[in-house]
């Protein structure tokens, strides 16, 4: 296989920044729907022994208790997910009474999350976030120093991270956007599945990142172009076959998994992909470009 | 070449232990079939049951946040709470019970199996705080009442009240502080009658600590209130309403300096309420005061079995994908790398058993993910292997090759996921921490599995012998 990659960098440029504008622009309208674990609250997840009762008459049933803002959320056949204020165990075991009046019920969770520690996750998400950042960037940044023609190593680092924005903002995107139609929440595991991406992404760069490294070291060609059109021929297949085999276990488990681990899964599929994606079409074209303008 | 047969048929080995320790029953059967047949007394595999975590076999998990304000030596009292709530949880009998302290202040009870999670609460949460409280003088009274009426008004104008100099002292008892003798200085507590009234009273009986702390107390109040308090109201109906609310004071005139450290609090009270009390205070008064849970999490058993069973599907499922993918792919070295994916598998759950980690869903992901991953450092070594072979190298120089030249990429990109889990690890939530633990393992593991197993297992399997069947590769 020998394709030209770089030749056709402005298209992937004009996808990605489509995708991108996409992304930020359903952020900035939607926003993000953080669950309880973030804003503090009670979920509540229930299973009717018989058919479900309609989402008026649940809301209806528990407005004696004053539980705030409740939403409804069915899940399988006949499962109900309730979200509502932070209560008490005493009012919790009331709620569940005037839910079993109402139809016959078996409680399968419940959780309450006071709000300092809603708040203390926020921050610490937040931390964690700019901490894989930048060790990321100077692992990135280290591990390139050695190249510095024609392009300087802390470029690389930089290129890498701005293919990991575009990794995280993809699904944060669509997050939002399941967010707003679908009632799909910001939780813990996502987080995770977002930092894991990060983590990701950055590998399937390094990889193609240490091929023009060694292609640089070993080969004597003029034009950095050739030089990244060959490495990514080199790594191309690789790149494809790793993110395939990491995809087959995240469907697998998005379809067969049970539900924690649902959205999950699908935060690392569009992550993986976007992860790939960028690696290939957005990472190592951005550094030729940038050469090219320093060059003028 | 002698070294590596040996290397191989310990590789087989370790499949073998690990593999069986993993999953017994196969090799119990055959064991009994053939204790059955042959009258022998082989014994079954060495057993080791998982440890599976709350949101897996069902339970609650509370977490609590201590109120430290009081306290110098904050690791003892939150090391005093713990124990103290510890011996409660284990009454409670459930099986594994889990008491441990979290950051500086907080206290996370994991109760596995528990169905009445409100009796849980009561028995943990409800323990009795003991304090005993000096008058304030007169000018921190007026002052503590001042900031209150400074409060009320900014809250009649709508303002936050947050913003207000030192908003937290009006949420004080503006008559009364606390000393420093708390029900952490009780040994014990009785139930005796007065001589004279034949009134009950509760007889409470301090270590030495408490006694001397006692005495002073007393002393430095002689003629002024001490306020005895059990979480955080009076100890008993003061003015006779039937309830015990913020309405009660009971705060007997201090007579003398008290020696001996025994003290007597007397008042209207049924035989029966001076028991309830007296056993309250000797079940075992916390040291630091707790409130209700700041976050429950309660997980009912079946819920956690069924997570628990299709997440293994999916990783099943997840698994026979992969091999076939790397078969069609990769064709020898495919089949040969899903051996060693075979094998990883079965050496990171025995690893799982023996620690033990404690298995939860998000540990279970993690690991699912490292499935996943783990074949990525073969695939590269595979893909540096078949460019060796297409510049017309010999089998054997292309293996060694592919896997020397490969091991850059490998190392960094492994090292940075290794930074990401140190990271998440860091973040100390349980969730990700259990990710982070299952995840970096993997890795780990899978660099040993691709690069050290498969190498051996292309080496025995393919060697010089192959060299006419390069298609295979």
């Amino acid at each position: 296989m020998n394709f030209h990659f770089t030749k056709y960098s402005l298209v992937y440029y004009i996808v990605s920044g489509i995708l991108i504008i996409a992304s930020v622009a359903s952020l900035m309208v939607f926003g993000l729907k953080f669950g309880i674990e973030f804003t503090g609250g009670s979920s509540m997840e229930i299973e009717f022994s018989n058919q479900r009762p309609s989402n008026e008459d649940i809301t209806k049933s528990l407005s004696p208790l004053n539980l705030g803002d409740i939403t409804v959320q069915p899940t399988g056949n006949s499962g109900v997910v309730l979200t509502f204020k932070g209560v008490d165990e005493e009012t919790h075991q009331s709620i569940l009474s005037e839910i079993n009046m109402l139809s016959p019920v078996e409680e399968k969770s419940f959780q309450f999350i006071g709000p300092s520690i809603g708040q203390e996750l926020k921050n610490k998400t937040e931390i964690a976030i700019l901490f894989a950042l930048v060790a990321i960037t100077i692992y990135i940044a280290f591990a390139f120093r050695k190249v510095s023609r024609p392009v300087a190593s802390w470029k690389y680092g930089l290129t890498s991270l701005i293919a990991l924005f575009h990794d995280i903002l993809i699904p944060l995107g669509v997050f939002s956007l399941l967010g707003k139609f679908y009632n799909v929440e910001i939780t813990i595991p996502i987080i995770a599945a977002l930092l894991t991406i990060l983590g990701f992404s950055v590998h399937d760069t390094i990889v193609i990142f240490d091929r023009i490294r060694e292609n640089i070291l070993r080969q004597r060609m003029d034009q950095f172009e050739q030089i990244i059109d060959l490495s990514l021929n080199q790594t191309v297949g690789r790149s494809i076959s790793t993110t395939v085999t990491v995809l087959l276990v995240m469907i697998s488990l998005f379809f067969f998994g049970g539900q924690t681990l649902k959205w999950f899964s699908l935060a690392l599929i569009i992550g993986l992909s976007a992860g790939a994606y960028s690696s290939i079409f957005i990472a190592s074209p951005l550094l030729v470009t940038w050469q090219r303008w320093g060059k003028k | 070449m002698s070294q590596q047969k040996w290397i191989f048929i310990g590789i087989i080995l370790l499949a073998f232990l690990a593999g069986n320790f993993v999953y017994p029953n196969y090799f119990d059967k055959g064991v009994d079939f053939l204790n059955g047949k042959f009258s022998w007394k082989l014994p079954h595999f060495w057993t080791r049951p998982y440890v599976l975590g709350l949101d897996l076999q069902g339970g609650v998990n509370l977490i609590y946040q201590a109120d430290l304000s009081t306290v110098d030596d904050k690791a003892a009292a939150m090391g005093g709470l713990r124990d103290v709530i510890e011996r409660r949880v284990n009454l409670f009998g459930v099986s594994e019970p889990v008491v441990q302290i979290q950051g500086e202040d907080r206290l996370v009870v994991s109760l596995p199996g528990v169905k009445d999670v409100q009796q849980a609460i009561n028995m943990i949460g409800q323990t009795p705080y003991l304090e005993f409280n000096e008058q304030r003088d007169e000018a921190e009274t007026k002052k503590i009442i001042d900031k209150i009426k400074e409060l009320q008004a900014a809250e009649e104008k709508n303002e936050d009240i947050t913003k207000v100099k030192e908003y937290e002292m009006a949420f004080l008892n503006p008559y009364f502080k606390p000393t420093e003798l708390t029900g952490k200085y009780l040994s014990k507590a009785n139930v005796t009658f007065d001589q004279t009234t034949f009134k009950p009273q509760i007889q409470l009986v301090f270590n030495s600590d408490g006694a001397k702390l006692f005495e002073t107390i007393t002393a430095r109040n002689i003629n002024k209130p001490l306020a005895i308090l059990l979480d955080g109201v009076s100890i008993i109906d003061t003015n006779n309403d039937g309830k015990i609310d913020e309405m009660d004071v009971y705060a007997p005139v201090v007579q003398d300096k008290i020696t001996g450290g025994t003290a007597v609090i007397t008042g209207n009270m049924s035989a029966k309420t001076a028991n309830d009390i007296a056993r309250r205070l000797n079940s075992g008064a916390l040291p630091v005061k707790i409130g209700s849970p700041i976050s429950q999490e309660t997980v009912g058993p079946t819920l956690g079995m069924v997570s628990l069973q299709k997440s293994l599907w999916a990783g099943i499922y997840g698994v026979l994908a992969i091999i076939i993918f790397m078969v069609i792919f990769y064709r020898l070295p495919g089949l040969l790398a899903s051996l060693a994916l075979l094998v990883y598998i079965a050496v990171t759950i025995a690893i799982f058993k023996l620690v033990p980690v404690t298995l939860t869903l998000a540990g279970i992901g993690g690991f699912i993910l490292s499935i996943g991953m783990a074949v990525d450092a073969n695939i590269l070594i595979f893909a540096r292997m078949k460019e060796e072979l297409n510049q017309g190298k010999g089998v054997s120089v292309a293996i060694k090759e592919g896997f020397l030249r490969a091991w850059p990429s490998i190392r960094d990109s492994n090292i940075n996921s290794l930074i990401v889990c140190a990271i998440l690890f860091i973040f100390s939530t349980s969730f990700i921490k259990g990710f982070a633990l299952t995840l970096s393992l993997g890795i780990v593991v899978s660099l040993f599995s691709a690069i050290f197993i498969t190498r051996i297992l292309l080496i025995v399997f393919v060697g010089q012998r192959l060299e006419k069947l390069k298609w295979l590769l």
